[in-house]
């Protein structure tokens, strides 16, 4: 039980943090483009601008970010490596 | 001292001290030469992942092409960087606690099948040769034109080099190379990066720069560009040309391919723990962004510096069109090397660049008085000559010319290990002697690394298209062969050996096909490739992402009508999926 209760709290970080992930570059960066490009913010077109720098930047982000959730996921399910 | 001297002297330094680490770091046992002995901190691993995966593509080619696509580019920036988020959070935590050394080696234990893992075998040493042969090319263009030898001697040289650090210290050897190449590479790029930048635009951030004014007050760099690129007929800089199904496909396919790519997998099993392995694909990609965010940067700016170059004054005023005779300095040097070529189609003496392919602005180029455009430029020597464009000292251009080297070199070298390692342990160990001894697997390793680089340097010689476009071919192979078996095999506990064995075998020849069928690399093309006919208007860079799924949905209906896996793959899977080293509890799953 415990370790099923673990893989579907693992299972749910990891599907937010890629729904973020497929909305910045896909969404942002492809899709939606055009309507973002619109929006002017110094020399940047907003669509472009995430397409050409905003999505890496918060690809980097995310996975900081999982590495620090997941290890703290392990822990509250005692399922971390022993030292 | 001469610029010749210099490169030489920067050059030959870089390669004493990578044979000099390569030599310190020497494997002695199997476990370090397939992964460093599992002891590389999560650090030193990101930088060296870097530098494994920064190639002579993202180094040479990346900013050139995004030079000439503008917005299109965003394809490999985003491609080649998202990957690494399916990577940390789909595939490297539970690919390093299943602990073993290759990825061939993982397919084989969890489907318990010795056929998926020679199947997975052919599928690693397809791609990596073929990403491999696209280093090769890099490595010919920086030794012709920057040691002014002959390509044959600078491919020979680049081989030697790679030879003595992956044949000798496997693995841990390339991991503390790569970290110093990282270094070389990083700064060669930013230097030049910044410089430009600041003259340019006055900011010395080149991620802000490219979105700011011109130094001369003339407005926007990215909205001057959109303007004079248009006024010469081309697509507009920031919107591009490419159909958004296409640019959605490519970069799908870049990063599902980025995902399965054997090289920059093995390097999640070369850490202690599984916690290193998520931390470490964090700083892999913070160390790859540096150069990916300052890339774009770099792209507009030599497509501004080069149209200024040339277009010296308003479109279509006769006098506004650089002329031949006062071409600059860099544009002889490379004029020499066949890699600019003008030609004075109406004979007036002055260089006329424009997209003389777009039949709507053939009629205004007409009366100007242009017959065609007179210039081409191969895109791959932008970022080369990029420095001298912008009139930066020798030495700069003399770290430029070990960066790409680096690049190259480290990257070579990563997949030539990954491919003796899959040869040596996966077949010759694993199908031919399972008896055979440490030591002898590690001598068979080396014959099998020496084997590939000659291969390699062979396939460098005559290589028909630019260096990120062969690539990119690597990376559709890699995401509708490997991928999806490797996602599943930890997803799921259903899917079983004769599944991933026909959804493998069913990716990689639908995508080999495909790109065959229009690019023609094993027999002649049957179709052109033009978007009329691409399937779904997919074009064959992009086509990975319908292997993959083809992949998935073989893998899933052969494997849910044929018999499950036994209990040893269920109880291997759940232990995949926990850090810490459990005894399988019956029910859960």
């Amino acid at each position: 039980m415990k370790h099923r209760q673990y893989w579907l709290a693992n299972l749910r970080l990891v599907g937010i943090l890629l729904s973020i992930w497929f909305i910045v570059s896909f969404g942002c960066g492809i899709l939606f483009v055009d309507v973002l490009n619109q929006i002017q913010i110094g020399g940047f077109k907003l669509g472009f601008w995430f397409a050409q720098q905003g999505s890496i930047v918060v690809f980097v982000v995310l996975i900081f970010v999982y590495a620090v959730l997941a290890n703290r996921l392990d822990r509250t399910h005692d399922v971390d490596e022993e030292e | 001292m001469s610029q010749q001297l210099l490169i030489y002297f920067v050059v030959g330094g870089s390669f004493l001290l990578y044979i000099g680490l390569a030599i310190y770091s020497k494997a002695n046992s199997t476990s370090d030469f397939y992964v460093a002995g599992k002891h590389v901190s999560p650090v030193a691993n990101g930088m060296a992942t870097a530098a494994d995966w920064m190639s002579a593509a993202s180094f040479i080619s990346m900013a050139g092409l995004i030079a000439f696509l503008g917005y299109d580019g965003s394809v490999y920036l985003m491609g080649w960087t998202g990957g690494y988020v399916i990577l940390a959070l789909l595939l490297a935590p539970y690919l390093r606690k299943f602990g073993k050394y290759t990825v061939p080696e993982f397919i084989g234990d969890r489907y318990d099948s010795q056929i998926a893992r020679t199947v997975a075998v052919v599928c690693l040493i397809v791609i990596s040769f073929t990403y491999v042969a696209g280093q090769m090319r890099g490595v010919g263009i920086v030794f012709a034109r920057f040691l002014n030898v002959d390509v044959t001697v600078g491919l020979l040289t680049g081989m030697g080099i790679v030879f003595v650090y992956a044949v000798f210290g496997g693995m841990k050897g390339i991991t503390y190379t790569q970290v110093a190449q990282y270094c070389v590479m990083i700064f060669a790029y930013t230097l030049p990066a910044v410089f430009i930048t600041f003259q340019v635009t006055n900011i010395p951030i080149p991620q802000l720069g490219f979105g700011s004014e011109l130094a001369d007050g003339s407005g926007y760099l990215l909205t001057r560009l959109d303007q004079v690129v248009t006024e010469l007929g081309f697509a507009s800089y920031t919107d591009g040309s490419k159909s958004m199904t296409d640019v959605f496909f490519i970069t799908m396919a870049l990063m599902i391919g980025t995902a399965g790519l054997p090289h920059v997998i093995v390097r999640f099993f070369t850490v202690p723990r599984v916690r290193d392995a998520r931390i470490s694909a964090g700083y892999a990609l913070l160390f790859i962004a540096i150069l990916y965010t300052t890339a774009p940067a770099v792209g507009s700016l030599a497509r501004w510096n080069l149209t200024a170059t040339i277009q010296t004054g308003e479109v279509g005023a006769p006098t506004a069109n650089l002329q031949y005779d006062e071409r600059p300095q860099w544009f002889k040097t490379w004029e020499e090397t066949g890699l600019i070529k003008f030609d004075d189609k109406n004979q007036d003496g002055r260089i006329q660049y424009y997209n003389d392919s777009n039949e709507q602005f053939a009629s205004v180029a007409e009366s100007y008085g242009w017959e065609g455009n007179e210039l081409t430029i191969d895109r791959d020597i932008l970022v080369l000559a990029n420095p001298e464009i912008a009139g930066l000292p020798d030495w700069v251009v003399a770290f430029i010319a070990a960066g790409a080297i680096a690049a190259a070199l480290s990257t070579a070298a990563g997949l030539l290990l990954v491919i003796s390692a899959a040869v040596s342990h996966d077949l010759v160990k694993s199908v031919f002697n399972r008896n055979m001894s440490d030591r002898n697997e590690l001598i068979v390793g080396r014959i099998c690394a020496a084997v590939a680089i000659c291969f390699a340097g062979y396939l460098g010689f005559d290589l028909p298209a630019f260096v990120a476009e062969v690539v990119a071919f690597a990376f559709g192979i890699a995401a509708a062969s490997l991928f999806p078996v490797i996602l599943l095999g930890i997803f799921s506990v259903r899917v079983n050996g004769i599944g991933a064995i026909c959804g493998m075998l069913s990716g990689l020849v639908f995508t080999t096909l495909y790109i065959n069928a229009f690019k023609g690399m094993l027999f002649s093309p049957m179709f052109e490739n033009v978007s009329e006919n691409w399937l779904f208007g997919i074009s064959p860079e992009g086509i990975g992402v319908l292997g993959a799924l083809l992949n998935f949905a073989v893998t899933l209906v052969v494997s849910y009508c044929t018999k499950a896996p036994r209990q040893e793959v269920v109880d291997l899977v759940h232990n995949l999926r926990t850090p810490r080293v459990v005894r399988p509890e019956v029910s859960h799953g």
